[in-house]
């Protein structure tokens, strides 16, 4: 009942918005972002944009409240939900700690006829969310390989992974897909859980193991920093680059730069929070439609497109 | 290294002793053949020094987990307070700016202070709190692990004055005639330690709450006095660990010693020190922490173990390592 209403209000909104300007001022609407707390370097990233896209679009549209609440594990953020509803907030948009503790608590604050937009990691039922916004892991993968590809042509590669989960794995296996038919090998993998001093160790490691390393797959940024300072130590001139990936400042910087060991950098951006906060204002502010699931590239970060990349205020 | 246990020993009992103290070196030299086996450049002069010079975070912390343990006690928020510790210390070279070695001095004593300090305030709730050091510790964990977080606004605290980052290198990656820095940084914190805990009363007083904590009162031993200097002597040597990690990555992230605590305890552990406390073996310890890298090592640098199972090899080789010193020692 309450959701009927709701969306007739909003359509009325919209009506009032487009005869006459000074009316769309009146209208009042508050989203609610449920994310994690910033753990590490991505997530920290996360609450950077979230919050500045709060203050962005509340003086965007004047009416609109936007509450942003981090937690820091599951459980928590189920609590946070229900905070959030008693504020009586007309959409939710969510970064779920992961899907099987939230589909549930999620789907309560639905039921209540809010508007619901989940962001990167998918609930276990899609029929509860009325806008998905997500990053593309299969193509953080493929686009990584096709660099591997395109500009090493041929060699030995060693390649960096994360924390075993479904991400990983769906980057992993697109990546080696991506090589395959050229004379790109993968002679070695090593979990390194997206940690600086990990991959430090892996890479000492590898390089005392294989005596020829061409460039390495190290797939995440903060990965890649650890991983060139165990290249320097070693005094190794075989490797011609390391790519990372997520786009870290520091990183995109050095690309910017023209840094020759890192060319180049896969996007899997934090900000994706910031689109789908304002594909959620657009509900109610806009005379579009704008239900469905909007997939973020991951891109190459080269040195001519950096700059669109770099956001040097960011933690991350 | 037979001071530790009571002279009453017999002269079999003598050389029992001898066999456990010696056990976790015995492990040392069957994993240096394994390894050899596995892959001919494990023995390369380079690979043993890497993973030597990267046990030395892990053996100067746990040289200070020998204290505690050997007490009776325990700590887990050594890798969260690394973390803090980390974090801070960065956080001042970066304030003072100038690079010079007056600003390095400067960092260097405010990680030694505040690890001593974060150690003062864990033995201080231990001892006047009279809390299971397993709940204290347990609690300042996530308290220094959320700081450096709240500090480093999840993101990553990094050197930022690149001349004195090159200037504070050397001390991770420098050597001293061939023998790298945090080799004999290590060996210098275990010597210093071993000299404490055999030598001193005051070794002999945490030997003596470790094993009897009542037997201790009544014999006149300052318990709470005692106990928090183990805590000190922990915090002091998570600082120390610290002068040796910032120079490698120049950076502290909410991930920095993640676990770390657990790797301490092992290498403790592993070293011949008695978990229930009563027994502490500095050199031990530092050869635990040794095993420990090695074993890692020798994980990477296989071609049969699939990347999904090396964690269980890992605690496979552990469990056998302890399976083979405890027959060791029953043997005889």
């Amino acid at each position: 009942m309450r959701g009927t209403a709701l969306k007739l209000a909003a359509a009325a909104g919209l009506f009032a918005g487009l005869t006459t300007g000074a009316l769309a001022q009146q209208k009042n609407v508050t989203i609610g972002v449920s994310i994690p707390a910033a753990t590490h370097g991505w997530t920290g990233g996360v609450v950077y944009h979230a919050q500045e896209t709060a203050k962005q679009l509340e003086k965007t549209y004047p009416g609109l409240k936007v509450v942003v609440k981090t937690s820091p594990d599951g459980a928590s953020q189920a609590n946070a939900l229900d905070d959030l509803t008693a504020q009586k907030i007309d959409a939710l948009v969510v970064l779920p700690f992961n899907s099987d503790e939230l589909t549930n608590p999620v789907n309560e604050v639905k039921k209540r006829g809010t508007f619901i937009t989940v962001v990167d990691r998918g609930l276990k039922d899609p029929s509860i969310q009325d806008i998905y916004v997500a990053g593309n892991n299969p193509e953080f993968g493929r686009v990584a390989g096709k660099y591997f590809k395109d500009n090493l042509k041929q060699g030995n590669v060693v390649v960096f992974r994360g924390i075993p989960t479904v991400i990983d794995e769906e980057r992993v296996t697109n990546f080696e897909k991506a090589l395959e038919g050229s004379g790109v090998k993968v002679i070695d993998k090593q979990y390194a859980n997206w940690n600086r001093d990990d991959a430090f160790r892996v890479m000492q490691d590898f390089l005392a193991k294989h005596p020829k390393i061409d460039a390495v797959w190290a797939s995440d940024d903060d990965m890649a920093l650890g991983i060139m300072e165990a290249i320097r130590q070693g005094k190794r001139e075989d490797i011609k680059f390391v790519l990372g990936g997520a786009g870290m400042k520091d990183m995109v910087k050095r690309v910017m730069d023209g840094d020759k060991m890192i060319p180049a950098d896969v996007s899997y951006p934090p900000a994706m929070i910031s689109t789908a906060m304002f594909v959620t204002a657009g509900q109610f502010f806009a005379n579009a439609p704008m239900r469905g699931t909007y997939v973020i590239n991951a891109e190459l970060i080269t040195k001519d497109n950096a700059k669109n990349f770099y956001y040097p205020d960011s933690p991350f | 290294m037979t001071e530790t246990v009571l002279r009453s020993s017999a002269e079999k009992r003598r050389f029992n002793f001898d066999m456990r103290a010696l056990s976790p070196f015995i492990a040392l030299i069957v994993l240096v053949i394994a390894g050899a086996l596995i892959n001919p450049d494990f023995l390369t002069a380079s690979n043993l020094l890497n993973v030597v010079t990267r046990s030395a975070f892990i053996a100067i912390i746990a040289v200070g987990a020998t204290f505690v343990i050997a007490g009776g006690g325990l700590d887990l928020s050594v890798g969260s307070m690394a973390a803090l510790v980390a974090g801070i210390m960065i956080l001042t070279l970066n304030g003072l700016g100038n690079p010079g070695y007056g600003t390095l001095a400067l960092g260097m004593l405010a990680a030694v202070g505040l690890g001593a300090a974060c150690g003062l305030a864990n033995g201080l709730i231990v001892t006047f709190g009279r809390i299971e050091p397993f709940i204290v510790t347990l609690g300042t964990m996530g308290i220094f692990r959320s700081l450096v977080i709240w500090l480093a606004a999840g993101g990553t605290i990094t050197l930022r004055n690149s001349e004195l980052r090159e200037l504070y290198r050397p001390v991770y990656f420098g050597d001293v005639a061939g023998v790298p820095v945090p080799i004999l940084a290590f060996l210098a914190v275990a010597a210093v330690g071993a000299l404490i805990l055999y030598k001193t009363s005051f070794g002999r007083h945490v030997i003596a709450i470790g094993s009897n904590e009542d037997v201790a009162r009544y014999s006149g031993v300052p318990i709470w006095r005692v106990r928090t200097l183990t805590y000190i002597i922990q915090g002091i040597c998570v600082g120390i660990a610290i002068l040796v990690y910032v120079p490698r990555l120049g950076s502290a992230t909410p991930t920095t010693g993640l676990l770390w605590e657990l790797q301490a305890i092992t290498a403790v552990v592993i070293g011949g020190t008695a978990l229930r406390g009563g027994l502490g073996r500095v050199w031990g310890t530092v050869v635990g922490a040794i095993i420990l890298e090695l074993v890692a090592n020798i994980m990477v640098l296989s071609n049969f173990v699939s990347e999904f199972l090396v964690g269980a090899v890992q605690g496979a080789i552990i469990i056998i390592a302890m399976l083979v010193q405890r027959s060791l020692q029953r043997g005889r």
